[in-house]
């Protein structure tokens, strides 16, 4: 009698509950896209009917699909690559020789990743108040304003990717300073007696060193944005106009609202795709990076 | 001289963004202390005129926060014990055992990282409903008792323990449970707790999930709870800045005390990739 490995008793827990609690779900899935899974469907599953791409092809048709699919590209585009930069400069002035107090300051810049989303979008809400916020006051004192945020289907987006860089942040910053350290010091010193100054070392040594850490921060990012929902949830449910409605949210809405489970899990394996899509055009990218 | 402009000038930034960050939160702190009303003031306060803890009693006796707040701690506390131990069992045997598949096996999970959780929502909700799930705790812990996040961290860790170690302890006659619960668990300890302060933050920050499968109102997460509570108190600005400081204070103070240990997962998932 063959004894059985005894490392597949220690895997055996964590595999069958990712395996029947994840990667089953996910090819379930796949199958509910293609069948015409609604309200009645869950009182009485016998009524389902596979449907082919029907559902597919009816997101095609649906206008909310397509201003929610250009609203997510907005938050991915214009926040991921600010929320970026933010990060790598909070990163620079961090990691800075002449800096001191490091342990303070990183501690402020991270307290935001670990607050509660939901809860800081509350207090965020206020703050944008149109007449009462701080924001608009302090707007005011520069001349400026007043803006209703949250009210004008043109700053909605904007102000909820201005929460989405004050919240996210701290944790690429974190990223990028283990990054830092990990640059040797010497690739400096060549760059000074060479005549480097502040600028071009940043641009010729810090910033092509950085590279794979750009990389991940620039997948792991991406992968986040993508899945907004409780920003515009909790602030502006989807609104002014349907400006902040994201394909998160409204997989939300058509799934557990509705209960159209079909045409939900058709949208979720839309942005599945456009998640693998884009990681795997930025891994393909890398060699070219490496290079530059 | 130069030195020192530059040394002033890098403070005032730093200065400037931790300002820049700490305001909403100073201000969520602050307006839970203002009479009612007060944080609607014109010119808005920085501070309240007379500081009360009306808004905190509220919460606790007319709108029963104390339930949520014992719901998450029960929730995060539930699935972060069961995590550790499937998901270091796990990364240990990825890591130190050998069985056939293992590399393949461990590649495929990592490739798995890209899906997001949504796509599995609908179908585990139809699952969990027909398990008789939907609407108690099980819901919310059971997606959460094991994940490929932490399996990874986990194993990227174990990877550091010496075999002759672990071969050592085989010769003295130990089992291989007995290696990983004295030896193992013992050498691992800091992962455990970044592990197990990662699990409890996103388990205790989650909304999504919690929203869709608690209906019941008295099995409501904090987070649920609190965003049911602004849609019905919006005028209450300060009643909703106490809800929002009870909700992040105790992720916050976990942060705080163990920020070594929280940091450093972060930095071992990112740098070694």
């Amino acid at each position: 009698m063959r004894r059985i490995n005894p490392a597949w008793g220690f895997l055996a827990p964590a595999l069958l509950v990712i395996a029947v609690f994840f990667f089953l779900p996910v090819a379930a899935s796949l199958l509910l896209s293609f069948t015409d899974f609604d309200v009645y469907a869950v009182a009485d599953p016998h009524s389902l009917r596979l449907v082919g791409l029907a559902n597919y092809i009816h997101l095609l048709h649906e206008p909310r699909f397509w201003t929610a699919l250009g609203n997510t590209f907005y938050f991915v585009l214009v926040g991921g690559p600010l929320s970026v930069a933010v990060s790598l400069g909070a990163a620079l002035l961090l990691d800075a020789r002449l800096t001191r107090l490091k342990g303070f300051f990183r501690t402020v810049f991270f307290l935001p990743v670990v607050t509660t989303l939901v809860a800081v979008a509350v207090v965020w809400r206020y703050l944008y108040h149109p007449r009462y916020g701080l924001l608009n006051h302090l707007l005011a004192l520069a001349g400026l304003g007043p803006v209703d945020w949250l009210g004008d289907p043109r700053w909605a987006m904007p102000a909820i990717i201005l929460l989405a860089v004050w919240k996210n942040f701290g944790f690429n910053m974190i990223i990028f300073v283990a990054g830092l350290q990990s640059i040797p010091e010497r690739l400096y010193e060549a760059a000074r007696m060479d005549g480097a100054g502040a600028w071009q070392q940043l641009r010729h040594v810090t910033l092509p060193m950085l590279a794979p850490t750009f990389l991940f921060v620039a997948i792991i990012t991406m992968i986040g944005y993508f899945q907004l929902f409780a920003e515009p949830y909790v602030m502006t449910q989807g609104g002014p106009a349907n400006r902040t409605l994201s394909i998160v949210l409204l997989m939300y809405e058509e799934g557990f609202r509705w209960w159209s489970m079909g045409h939900a899990a058709a949208i979720a394996f839309v942005l599945f795709a456009i998640i693998l899509g884009l990681t795997l055009l930025q891994l393909r990218l890398r060699p070219l990076q490496g290079r530059a | 001289m130069r030195r020192a402009a530059e040394t002033v000038a890098l403070h005032a930034a730093l200065a400037a963004g931790a300002a820049l960050t700490l305001v909403p939160l100073v201000w969520m702190v602050s307006a839970s202390f203002m009479p009612a009303g007060e944080a609607s003031a014109l010119p808005p306060r920085w501070l309240p005129s007379a500081p009360t803890l009306e808004h905190y009693r509220a919460l606790f006796t007319r709108l029963d926060l104390a339930r949520h707040l014992a719901n998450s701690a029960l929730l995060a506390s539930a699935v972060t014990l069961i995590a550790l131990a499937t998901n270091s069992m796990a990364g240990y045997a990825f890591a130190k055992l050998r069985f056939a598949g293992r590399d393949r096996l461990f590649r495929l999970l990592l490739a798995a990282l890209v899906i997001p959780a949504q796509v599995a929502m609908l179908p585990l909700f139809l699952l969990l409903r027909e398990l008789g799930c939907i609407n108690t705790y099980w819901a919310v812990v059971i997606p959460g008792m094991a994940s490929i996040f932490g399996i990874f961290l986990f194993r990227q860790h174990a990877l550091a323990i010496p075999d002759a170690v672990l071969d050592a302890a085989r010769i003295d006659g130990a089992g291989e449970f007995r290696i990983y619960r004295t030896l193992v668990l013992f050498l691992s300890a800091p992962i455990l707790v970044t592990l197990g302060v990662f699990t409890f933050m996103g388990t205790w920050n989650d909304f999504m999930w919690p929203l869709i499968v608690l209906a019941d109102q008295r099995l409501y997460t904090l987070p649920v709870a609190l965003a049911n509570l602004a849609g019905e108190h919006v005028q209450d600005t300060e009643l909703m800045m106490a809800g929002a400081v009870l909700t992040v204070l105790p992720v916050t103070l976990l942060f705080v005390c163990l920020q070594r240990y929280y940091l450093a997962g972060i930095m071992a998932g990112g740098v070694k990739e």
